[in-house]
């Protein structure tokens, strides 16, 4: 028993040690540098398009790397690709499941994924010969719902689940590489660095990770939300990573500096952030709200810089296009605007 | 805000762990203080045609309030916050089922601690049938049932058919209890319990506040337990409801856990901290420099597609011919430069120009082999050896021997990774050497200065002829690569 004591005592003070080493480099706020930078002008978004179809809660969208084309999945149990700009719908598939929590785009266009309580990633051919769209892979190995999913490639897609762990597969075997096991609470988000060699994770447990996708170690972990972490993403540059909680706040987290640079909350917003995007150059932040509105900060500032209102209930998801031209979101409304 | 607790263990609270619970103290904070009798808002008894209507407030005073004690300059966002905390119940307006705020004389009433969505009610539907049912044995004008109401009840009279003796009987001791009370103290209870059944039961089109995330719901508070009437009455037959059992953490450390714990943090004191300035500089330039391509803050040009349908954006940015805006992006990073297709080529072009474009043709491969099918990962790895690395490769790169080793290594056993070494190897090389150079260049300044430069030969063949023609590059110009490299 005195073992275990002493290595609990061990890990204690390794922690306050890691707590100085971070405070010893705080030589100055974000806050201090920014002063003397004035706050970005009031932003104002107005809605370009309603994408309508879906017939129940849209729980998750994303872009395709074309900006044009986007897939949004909704407990109507469809998943549908649009093409945004025209408003048509370019796919609609049915899916076994209509508990779909998640939905994720192929950077290449060939494919989308999805999943939810089903527990499984299922991933769909876009362009196969004959022209239908049908599941190619069912990628099951998870033992709790499915939160989220990232393609890396048309061949290695990674997922995010409520049983604690995300894993990296092979979608041509349809097996699982890599398990990324450590969080202490189910994982609701993830994020893929721009270089693809890492990614980010959000969970219940309030902390988010960074994860080596190469080797499967966690490189980081970041604290200091009160809530669950349900939206997680990287700064455009990869070198930073925000999160958003069901505290109402979201934190800008440094990964050179192993420490939360910034908090973004106001005494005026009490519910929790449901999903986020950065804009094109990371001077935006774009976040969804249980209180049907998106609020845009100025990331630097840290000020709310505009609002988005239009939903009629929860913004659930949200994603800014790769080439920064738009933004889109998705509600409990069952609409999908695209804002600019 | 300063930093928390960040060590590797989040924290969590197991009896208060509802999602909602934060914003409901939040709330509830703020119906306090307007509840408060000094410094909240006037709440009194108003006389109206034939009878009083005990406690209320207008809605204008409420955002008055609102404005004044929380910071607040617009009325819009009081209304939008005020508006939520009615819908979540916490205060409502007495003459209507739909619970938002107005800025003007509704008259609005605070709800009862007992009925707080802060309790986790989930009243089940023989409550909601109890309610109904006994609201028709009062003959009141106020207590009438609404049309969708009057629709419930019957749905409900069916689906409790046979248990409908039961409910009436609970509805009639109901109204006997309510009966026994003050007058007025009824006037508010009554109203107050159907503000209740207003969040629990929506008016059709009506958002449902109590709908919760599905994620969320198997870790609401005290999900095993029975749950509990509105009214105190407990059913036997109820059946209760399949629960999901979480997956079972093990809470119990094992040495290896903490062994395990030490270790990562041990990673993590040896990890080199950044300044905090030079971090804050790095986030503040990155900003500045891409503020320009940021469409959100800066006006793009040509004019953003979304707004007045002219796609002229997007037609430039397929084509070949790039705009200076996009020449001037290659040269704010290597990673820009290799990003953009055009970039990419235009590099290329540059390296083959100084006889060392087998260093990006080298990433370039690693890069696609990284997207590779597994089963395709091996054999792609052995054609990238021999072609850059083996002895007598046609398309050598440079790499110390550490280097080298290693990958040699990793062959023995390829996967996705094995060039990992290397390919960070030339990339360094790349962009400390060529890419500055290639910036240099007269080819990139005449693209950024919009230059038209007369047709050259070169310039007329396509990356693909160029590709595979320095695939089965001569002997001859390996020698001048070795010259020029040491040069």
């Amino acid at each position: 028993m005195g073992e275990m004591e002493q290595l609990r005592k061990e890990a204690e003070s390794l922690k306050d040690d890691i707590t100085a080493a971070r405070k010893a480099v705080q030589d100055l706020t974000l806050q201090d540098h920014v002063a003397g930078t004035a706050v970005v002008g009031r932003v104002q978004l107005k809605t370009r398009k309603t994408l309508r179809g879906h017939l129940a809660k849209i729980y998750a969208m994303h872009w395709g790397t074309d900006s044009k084309l986007c897939v949004s999945a909704s407990q109507d149990g469809k998943l549908i690709v649009w093409d945004s700009y025209s408003t048509n719908k370019v796919h609609a598939i049915p899916l076994k499941s209509s508990w779909v929590m998640t939905c994720s785009y192929a950077p290449s266009g060939n494919m989308v994924a999805c999943g939810g309580l089903d527990n499984m990633c299922s991933i769909y051919n876009l362009k196969a010969k004959d022209g239908n769209v049908k599941v190619m892979r069912e990628l099951a190995a998870h033992t709790g719902y499915l939160s989220c999913c990232r393609f890396l490639s048309d061949s290695e897609i990674i997922t995010s689940s409520g049983d604690c762990t995300c894993l990296l597969w092979d979608i041509e075997t349809g097996t699982e590489k890599t398990v990324f096991a450590g969080h202490l609470g189910d994982c609701m988000s993830l994020g893929v660095a721009p270089d693809f060699n890492t990614f980010i994770s959000g969970a219940c447990d309030f902390t988010a990770k960074l994860w080596d996708i190469r080797d499967g170690q966690c490189r980081q972990t970041f604290g200091g939300h009160e809530s669950d972490i349900n939206a997680i993403g990287f700064f455009p540059n990869g070198n930073a990573v925000i999160t958003g909680s069901d505290d109402a706040s979201c934190k800008l987290y440094d990964l050179r500096s192993d420490q939360e640079l910034i908090t973004f909350q106001d005494s005026s917003i009490m519910c929790g952030v449901t999903s986020l995007a950065p804009s094109l150059s990371g001077r935006l932040l774009l976040a969804g709200y249980d209180d049907f509105n998106c609020n845009i900060w100025d990331t630097l500032k840290a000020e709310r810089v505009g609002v988005l209102s239009g939903h009629d209930n929860r913004v659930s998801c949200i994603g800014v296009t790769p080439d920064g031209m738009a933004c889109c979101t998705g509600s409990w409304d069952s609409f999908l605007k695209i804002w600019n | 805000m300063a930093s928390q607790d960040q060590g590797a263990v989040g924290v969590a609270d197991p009896d208060d762990d509802s999602p909602n619970m934060i914003a409901y103290r939040k709330i509830e904070d703020i119906i306090t203080r307007l509840q408060d009798e000094t410094e909240g808002v006037p709440v009194r008894t108003v006389k109206s045609f034939l009878s009083k209507i005990p406690s209320v407030v207008t809605g204008s005073d409420i955002i008055q309030w609102m404005m004044k004690n929380l910071n607040m300059d617009d009325p819009v966002e009081a209304v939008h916050i005020g508006s939520l905390i009615a819908a979540q119940g916490y205060m409502f307006p007495i003459s209507d089922h739909v619970l938002t705020l107005k800025d003007d004389g509704t008259f609005y009433r605070f709800q009862a601690p007992y009925f707080w969505p802060s309790n986790c009610w989930e009243p089940e539907n023989t409550d909601y049938a109890i309610y109904l049912c006994k609201r028709t044995m009062q003959n009141k004008t106020r207590l009438e049932l609404a049309d969708y109401e009057a629709e419930n009840l019957a749905r409900l009279q069916r689906a409790f058919a046979r248990k409908w003796e039961f409910i009436f009987m609970q509805a009639e001791a109901q109204v006997k209890i309510d009966r026994k009370k003050d007058k007025t103290e009824r006037k508010i209870l009554d109203s107050q319990e159907r503000a209740f059944w207003d969040v629990h039961r929506p008016v059709p089109g009506c958002v449902n506040t109590t709908e919760m995330d599905i994620r969320k719901c198997r870790r609401l508070k005290n999900p095993q337990r029975v749950k509990k009437s509105v009214y105190g009455i407990v059913d036997d037959t109820q059946t209760q409801s399949p629960v999901h059992t979480p997956s079972q953490q093990s809470s119990k450390d094992t040495r290896e856990d903490v062994e395990k714990e030490i270790l990562f943090l041990n990673t993590q004191l040896d990890r080199h901290c950044m300044k905090m300035s030079k971090v804050a500089d790095t986030l503040m330039s990155y900003t500045e420099q891409y503020l320009d391509y940021d469409p959100f803050v800066a006006v793009p040009d040509p004019s953003n597609p979304w707004i007045g349908d002219d796609v002229t954006f997007w037609e430039l940015e397929a084509s070949k011919d790039p705009t200076q805006q996009r020449v001037k992006k290659w040269g704010f990073s290597l990673d820009e430069a290799l990003k953009d297709p055009v970039g990419r080529e235009q590099f290329l072009k540059f390296l083959e120009s100084e006889f060392s474009s087998e260093n990006l043709l080298f990433w370039l491969a690693v890069q696609d082999l990284k997207s590779r099918p597994l089963q395709e990962v091996p054999a792609r790895a052995q054609e990238i050896w021999q072609e850059f690395l083996a002895e007598g490769a046609p398309n050598a790169i440079n790499l110390d021997s550490h280097s080298y080793e290693r990958t040699s290594q990793n062959l023995k056993d390829a996967g996705r990774y094995s060039f990992e070494d290397a390919q960070d190897h030339i990339y360094k090389l790349m962009k400390s050497d060529s890419y500055p150079r290639f910036l240099r260049s007269n080819a990139y300044q005449d693209l950024l200065l919009a230059r038209k430069k007369p047709e050259t030969e070169q310039g007329r063949r396509t990356s693909l002829e160029k590709f595979t023609r320095t695939v089965g590059k001569s002997l001859t110009s390996k020698r001048l690569t070795g010259l020029m490299q040491s040069s």
